[in-house]
């Protein structure tokens, strides 16, 4: 049996990152990040560091035709030019448009070259700054793909039903933009990845082979910016959805901003407008961030990485896999404040 | 006429190209000393099942092959792969690993092409779900059992075939047409209906290039005596459901919208490839640098290998080519070869 992932294989510096945050994901995930940033430094013991002169990649600008190609690049040399002036040369992408936009550019300055020198030139005019490529640029998911062996080496948990010692089924999701674009830069390429199914396994659970597993999320910056086009966003997502349904997962993990708030949201909206849910036992399928995960095997309290922010709650799958935590919590700010409660939540019990 | 009656021509391959060129030369009065890596004649034909476009066995075509080969004048190395052929001074050593294990004094180079890896599609699932097949593969089926197409004993109720796998793809570097895949496809679809009667089969293609005597007349046949349906568009992605079953993704363009349909075989209709074991000739470029088949020199002028003295192409290892056409291939080297013995 061909194993294709094995043929896409990709360099991950083993220290020294450059982190840059995503724009929207601490509104959608808000404990994704610094939980990231932790595990890093206080579990893996690297050194990680964060610029607060970055700024956005333009991602969401430049796909939706509102940020010119020649900005984008500008915005882009900013980055790696900020990163050198900080002694780093590995830069993580938390977010899966970020990591496929620097990949892109990356690529068309190495065909281009004339390209590259005319960004050089508005770069050092706009900002004074001295243009320089990354030697490493990878996605956060990869970084975790890396040490997946060593985080399971400390875990607390593993993603197996603690009643009936059965891994867990996990559907994994990947960004479009991670591998579709350029296979090669994604662990595993765009038809068979590995890099979420290779963190699934390395933790103890089982992935999911479902027939629409390579399908869009819906998230699609046309299908969702565009207000009209929101009922095809929808469309999508429910698409996926139905097709993973028999397979009864207990969790989705994604690895891309869009495709976790989508999936999550989305079948909060399912629900309310159809009735319909597609976990087992009348549930809806908790879904995390690829970081929420590592967080969940490595025994994080669940509320202080952000569980409660999930559109789907997790208590039924933190249950299963026997995560302690206390539910008076979930809804309290550090102080003991409340936070909010949602009215509606609907679990039910397996 | 020759006037050293002791000329000797090397044929290596024993494919309906090697076996027309070792035939004809036997006949025209010259010794044959024949190469074969495998221990037979025939080549791939041992595989197929019935031949387009009129449907004659594959067997019956082999057996009137073998019957020609019995003259004395034709002398049988097979069993050993010749990779290298090496002039020196004016002979040709034929070389096995290294090895000279003979030598002549013009060689037909016949070796054939070898299938597309259809793995390196990946789209498709090839060797990861067991349902997804390829076009030889369903010949072997056809050929030996007939009845493991059946699924849990009944007949399958859908089968698609896809064009153009590994053909006409700049994704993979393949940008040549293999030109015998679209034939093949409406071939093994007609087939399948037969064998089936309540299985509805789809075949996937791009545009049909039925460029042979008979084989547009076996396209229509296929769509009006057989309702095979043809969809133009490729498939995006093939997956597998919990029963097993392949569910594809493509597009239909001439209707312009996406269409999904879930079968219980997918036949990937595989192009032709160089052979891995092509000869190579010495410190002489022969090959097409873009398709890696071997060339000629003067294609309008005959089957002389590039840069080579004494030295013939013949059949599929020179570019796609169906039986017929590389059988003639074969005569047509067999008499440049005695030509070249003649003139020299």
């Amino acid at each position: 049996m061909k194993q294709y992932w094995k043929d896409y294989q990709k360099d991950i510096a083993d220290d020294n990152y450059f982190y840059v945050r995503s724009c929207i994901r601490q509104n959608f995930f808000p404990g994704a990040e610094n939980l990231f940033i932790d595990i890093l430094k206080n579990k893996l013991g690297k050194t990680v560091f964060e610029d607060a002169e970055h700024t956005t990649c333009t991602g969401i600008g430049y796909h939706t035709d509102v940020v010119p190609l020649e900005t984008t690049m500008t915005v882009i040399a900013r980055q790696f030019a900020l990163m050198k002036e900080k002694g780093y040369r590995n830069m993580i992408a938390s977010c899966v448009t970020s990591f496929g936009l620097y990949s892109e550019v990356l690529d068309m300055w190495k065909h281009q070259p004339e390209l590259r020198e005319k960004i050089a030139g508005y770069l050092m005019e706009a900002t004074g700054r001295t243009f320089v490529e990354p030697e490493n640029m990878v996605h956060a998911s990869d970084i975790l793909y890396k040490y997946r062996n060593e985080i399971a080496s400390i875990a607390k948990y593993k993603l197996i039903n603690k009643t009936t010692g059965e891994p867990l089924k996990v559907v994994d999701h990947i960004g479009c933009h991670y591998a579709k674009t350029f296979p090669e830069r994604g662990v595993g390429g765009s038809e068979f990845p590995q890099v979420l199914t290779g963190l699934i396994t390395a933790w103890g659970g089982q992935t999911v082979d479902y027939p629409e597993r390579r399908h869009c999320c819906g998230f699609g910056f046309r299908n969702y910016l565009v207000q009209p086009n929101r009922g095809y966003s929808i469309s999508q997502s429910k698409i996926k959805l139905e097709s993973m349904k028999p397979y009864e997962p207990d969790l989705i993990v994604a690895n891309c901003p869009g495709c976790s708030m989508f999936l999550d949201r989305w079948q909060y909206t399912l629900e309310e407008t159809e009735g319909t849910v597609y976990g087992a036992c009348g549930n809806k399928i908790p879904v995390f961030t690829h970081e929420e995960l590592a967080g969940l095997v490595l025994g994080y309290d669940p509320w202080e990485i952000g569980l409660q922010t999930h559109q789907v709650p997790v208590e039924g799958l933190l249950d299963k896999i026997g995560v302690e935590y206390n539910p008076g919590l979930k809804y309290t700010d550090r102080q003991g404040n409340l936070i909010g409660e949602p009215e509606m939540i609907n679990q039910h019990v397996c | 006429m020759l006037e050293n009656e002791n000329h000797r021509i090397a044929v290596i391959g024993a494919g309906p190209a090697g076996i027309s060129a070792a035939v004809t030369a036997a006949e025209l009065g010259i010794d044959v000393d024949w190469y074969d890596k495998a221990d037979q004649i025939g080549g791939k034909l041992n595989d197929y099942y019935q031949l387009f476009p009129d449907r004659t066995s594959a067997n019956k075509v082999l057996q009137e092959f073998d019957d020609q080969t019995g003259t004395a004048r034709i002398h049988k190395h097979f069993g050993k792969a010749i990779n290298h052929i090496r002039n020196d001074h004016g002979r040709l050593m034929l070389m096995s690993d290294q090895e000279a294990v003979g030598s002549a004094d013009s060689v037909i180079v016949a070796t054939g092409f070898d299938f597309f890896d259809a793995r390196n599609k990946e789209e498709f699932g090839y060797g990861i779900y067991n349902q997804v097949i390829t076009s030889p593969e369903l010949e072997q089926k056809l050929r030996t059992n007939p009845d493991s197409l059946k699924i849990d004993g009944a007949a399958p109720a859908n089968i698609a075939f896809v064009h153009c796998v590994g053909s006409r793809d700049q994704q993979i570097g393949i940008n040549y047409c293999s030109r015998l895949c679209c034939v093949t496809g409406i071939k093994q679809a007609i087939e399948m209906r037969e064998m089936f009667p309540s299985c509805r089969v789809v075949n996937f293609y791009i545009d049909i290039r039925a460029f042979g005597s008979g084989y547009e007349e076996l396209y229509r046949e296929a769509q009006e005596k057989h309702q095979v349906q043809f969809i133009r568009g490729r498939v995006s992605e093939a997956s597998e459901n919990q029963q097993h079953r392949i569910v594809l993704k493509a597009e239909d363009t001439l209707m312009g919208r996406p269409v999904k349909i879930t079968v219980d075989w997918l036949v990937l209709l595989i192009g032709m490839v160089p052979s891995c074991t092509q000869v190579q000739v010495a410190d002489h470029p022969c090959t097409d640098q873009e398709t890696g088949f071997l060339k000629a020199a003067n294609a309008f002028a005959g089957n002389r290998l590039a840069g080579q003295t004494g030295v013939f192409m013949a059949g599929a290892c020179g570019g796609p080519m169906s039986i017929p056409e590389a059988a003639a291939s074969g005569r047509a080297a067999a008499a440049e070869a005695l030509q070249y013995l003649i003139n020299r």
